[in-house]
């Protein structure tokens, strides 16, 4: 980033004061004085608590610095970075976290669209189905993870109480490694689906009713108003919807750590979640950081791409 | 024009509704969207319900192969063991959430205070590279948490804010800090820039301007904002697990997690504790549902 705001200090300490300082007292503050006071409070926090402990985060991703062990930190090269590319281990975890990824996206956008597309071609009480279908989305990661962990319980989950009473077989959602990541894909699939749901209606409501009219004086059919005048219209917010969500599921940490904690064994064990045990379980700060930073760049460019796409929307 | 829930709402209705005579089975379709959408519905509240029922069950029933869905005891002892401890004074769980509120309320009003007048600046002066700036600040918001909290738990550790509400404050003030600017800064757009023009004409200097004639005219956007940072300060789980380990500073989501530490899970009470949790949550989002798809995309949708 260029920042043109002169920024007087950085040091994490002076933040807590941080409040635009109070104006001069001539008779006229310039706009630029008005704009650099007002603005720049604001950055100092985001520098103190964003940029500069990513950029400590870059500068132990070279050491082998560890937050147990103590004493000072050794330069070590690119070597956190070429163990943590080459390692089987993290490779596996790429591909937990590309299927969980994908398959969690792709569930939701199906489902939210779906919904979004039945609500808006009802007449009455679409407020009452959108606001029901929201719920989950406004619940903690941590209310959503607990409950249904209680759902999908082998022995008393309703969830097998009631395959049970439909005449089929018991399934241990969360200790058996296949099914444990189809049920965290489920879960996220359950809480954000309604988030997506409530983009695609957006985009939905926003079509302008004189193109399906025109259509049917056409007689035109049903799939071909739909391919045509709906999916191109409503497509490029969704496209949205998708790139935040995707980013989203990336990060993910707390869903994993509540439902499954990375079991059984390691499979569903996501990028953030083994990053985390690197950092926090083996101590090992200095990999931890590479890896972190490495999952930063990722993030950077999907986020570039987000921004970018969401820019060209807003100028089109 | 944020297209909101009511509004989408209100569309009215005959939009692009085919004449029921004109195609055959019209009318049998209708019945299948109607029944396809109340059963994704109901699968979608189901848990939410499950949730409520399990919380006034007794344990017996709540145990109970294959699970009971009606005709139960209904009893309130879990949602009193929520606020009240086994030695009749304040339970650990009603400490947690009085943190939650502490830490939700301190960092949603740090953030404002922060974030409004940046989004002003943003939205009135030629900042340079500005939209550079925009962007970059939203980009800090999507840094993956547990890559943050590692350097944030060393340098908390240094400063001694490890394990302490401030330091929760801080961070949760940095990651709303992003979404307030953004979020601001659209209904700051919607104000028009000649009603400063105008006060200053009659002698205001800018900021008295700004205070007079922008600010309150900005009150309701930046109450549905700083709604939508307590919501998420509120439901934020990993620097608060990373962060805070005594009882006194946990937050409520720790709290509500470390009830499944054991080896026996009392799941009546993490229910109750989940209800209580949820329940302003869901009071809030509803008072602002005007303005949720730009709160849940943080301010970067709003049309």
């Amino acid at each position: 980033m260029s920042d043109p705001v002169p920024l007087t200090t950085d040091h994490p300490g002076q933040l807590a004061s941080a409040t635009p300082p109070a104006p001069v007292r001539s008779r006229r503050l310039s706009d630029r004085g008005l704009a650099v006071g007002f603005i720049s409070p604001a950055l100092l926090l985001l520098l103190a608590m964003s940029v500069f402990p990513l950029l400590w985060t870059l500068f132990l991703s070279f050491t082998d610095y560890s937050a147990t062990r103590g004493g000072p930190a050794h330069f070590v090269g690119f070597g956190n970075y070429t163990a943590i590319l080459t390692s089987a281990q993290v490779h596996q975890r790429a591909l937990t976290t590309l299927i969980y990824v994908v398959g969690a996206v792709t569930l939701q956008t199906v489902l939210g669209f779906t919904i979004a597309y039945l609500i808006s071609r009802r007449t009455h009480g679409r407020g009452v189905l959108t606001t029901l279908f929201l719920v989950p989305m406004m619940l903690s990661p941590v209310v959503v993870g607990l409950f249904w962990r209680f759902m999908l319980d082998a022995q008393f989950g309703v969830i097998n109480s009631m395959l049970g009473s439909l005449g089929l077989g018991q399934v241990e959602w969360l200790t058996r490694q296949r099914t444990a990541l189809i049920s965290l894909i489920v879960v996220d699939t359950w809480q954000w689906t309604p988030f997506i749901m409530l983009i695609a209606l957006a985009g939905l409501t926003a079509i302008p009713k004189y193109l399906y009219e025109a259509a049917s004086i056409d007689r035109a059919s049903e799939w071909f108003r739909f391919r045509t005048i709906t999916l191109p219209l409503v497509w490029p917010l969704l496209l949205i919807a998708v790139l935040f969500r995707a980013i989203e599921a990336f990060r993910l940490f707390d869903l994993v750590y509540i439902l499954t904690s990375g079991g059984p064994g390691v499979s569903t064990e996501t990028l953030s979640f083994h990053v985390y045990k690197v950092a926090f379980l083996g101590f090992n700060t200095g990999t931890a950081s590479a890896y972190g930073i490495l999952m930063v760049l990722v993030v950077i460019v999907l986020t570039q791409i987000y921004l970018r796409y969401l820019n060209k929307l807003k100028e089109g | 024009m944020a297209v909101s829930v009511d509004e989408a709402v209100s569309t009215g209705p005959a939009r692009d509704h085919p004449p029921p005579a004109r195609r055959l089975g019209g009318r049998s379709r209708s019945v299948l969207e109607v029944a396809l959408l109340t059963v994704l519905a109901v699968v979608m509240l189901f848990p939410v319900l499950w949730m409520i029922e399990t919380s006034i069950k007794e344990n017996r029933d709540v145990y109970a192969v294959p699970a009971e869905f009606f005709g139960f005891t209904v009893t309130m002892d879990h949602f009193k063991d929520v606020f009240v401890g086994p030695d009749g004074g304040r339970s650990a769980l009603s400490v947690a959430f009085l943190n939650s509120i502490l830490v939700a309320g301190a960092s949603t009003v740090l953030a404002t205070v922060l974030g409004v007048p940046a989004a002003w600046a943003y939205s009135r002066f030629a900042v340079k590279a500005k939209k550079d700036q925009l962007f970059f600040i939203l980009s800090t918001r999507f840094m993956p948490p547990v890559v943050v909290v590692i350097p944030i738990f060393l340098m908390y550790r240094q400063v001694g804010l490890i394990d302490t509400k401030l330091g929760l404050i801080l961070i949760y003030a940095a990651y709303n800090l992003p979404f307030t600017i953004w979020m601001m800064k659209g209904f700051v757009d919607e104000v028009p820039a000649e009603y400063e023009d105008a006060a200053m004409l009659d002698g205001y200097t800018r900021l008295q301007a700004f205070r007079r004639f922008t600010l309150p005219l900005l009150v309701p956007g930046i109450a549905a904002t700083a709604v939508f940072a307590l919501i998420f300060s509120w439901n934020e789980f990993v620097f608060a697990i990373f962060l805070t380990s005594s009882d006194s500073v946990r937050t409520a989501p720790p709290a509500i997690a470390g009830l499944i530490g054991g080896t026996t899970v009392d799941w009546g009470l993490v229910a109750a504790a989940s209800v209580v949790f949820a329940l302003p949550v869901l009071v809030f989002a509803y008072l602002v549902r005007k303005h949720l798809i730009a709160g849940v995309t943080l301010g970067a949708v709003r049309r």
